[in-house]
């Protein structure tokens, strides 16, 4: 399992591939794969937005991510979990979350995979912040979906 | 030892206060914390953590706690 918040950009597609190859999963042990990737929009709430700024709680967010991962992993039986979350100045078309689940057969890689994300939406502590034509503005909740 | 309170994103921005310490009182919950630090009552939104677990209001604090006041939560 492997949880982690990052300040950089990454390729949520060669992330998947080089933890698949880094040995944790055994090869020829999982059957399916499903993968959540979220990336940011350039508009939001009828604005252009043009940057995002991700905050998280140190300590807690980290926390969270793991809990729901081994909660997950528990309750579907799944092989491995990969999340990555970005937090800092974003921009459009930027990867923002990664949610990764291994298991032996479709159902439990689907199941799992949605259930970790609308956690991490509901739950995890992450803040964003917009830059619109009209100024800064703290986004007040999440889509229903 | 005192509480230690963190407060994030716009809660941060409108109080102007990242971090402070509110000195411990027996029996005191987090809705004292709040008070203490704002002489107001908490916001409907309002969310807080002690420890980091989310906690409701009504939750006794512990000497040395680390209590965290923030808006809803907005990742993914």
């Amino acid at each position: 399992m492997k949880i982690e918040i990052r300040s950089e950009p990454y390729d949520p597609w060669l992330e998947i591939s080089l933890y698949q190859e880094s040995g944790g999963l055994t090869p020829g042990s999982f059957g399916a794969c499903s993968a959540f990737v979220g990336t940011m929009r350039d508009f939001n709430d009828g604005s252009a937005v043009s940057v995002m700024e991700l905050e998280h709680y140190e300590g807690m967010t980290e926390q969270q991510l793991s809990n729901l991962a081994q909660e997950a992993q528990a309750s579907y039986g799944l092989l491995d979990v990969l999340i990555l979350h970005r937090v800092g100045k974003i921009s459009p078309n930027d990867p923002i979350v990664l949610v990764v689940a291994w298991s032996a057969h479709r159902a439990a890689a689907f199941d799992a995979c949605r259930d970790m994300m609308e956690l991490l939406k509901s739950k995890a502590t992450f803040w964003k912040k917009e830059t619109r034509p009209d100024g800064h503005r703290w986004v007040s909740q999440n889509t229903s979906g | 030892m005192p509480i230690s309170v963190k407060c994030f994103a716009s809660l941060r921005e409108r109080l102007n206060v990242d971090k402070m310490s509110v000195p411990y009182e027996s029996e005191m919950t987090v809705q004292d914390v709040w008070q203490q630090m704002t002489n107001q009552s908490p916001p409907d939104n309002l969310l807080c953590a002690r420890n980091h677990e989310y906690v409701n209001f009504a939750e006794t604090v512990r000497d040395g706690d680390e209590i965290a006041f923030f808006p809803p939560v907005t990742g993914g």
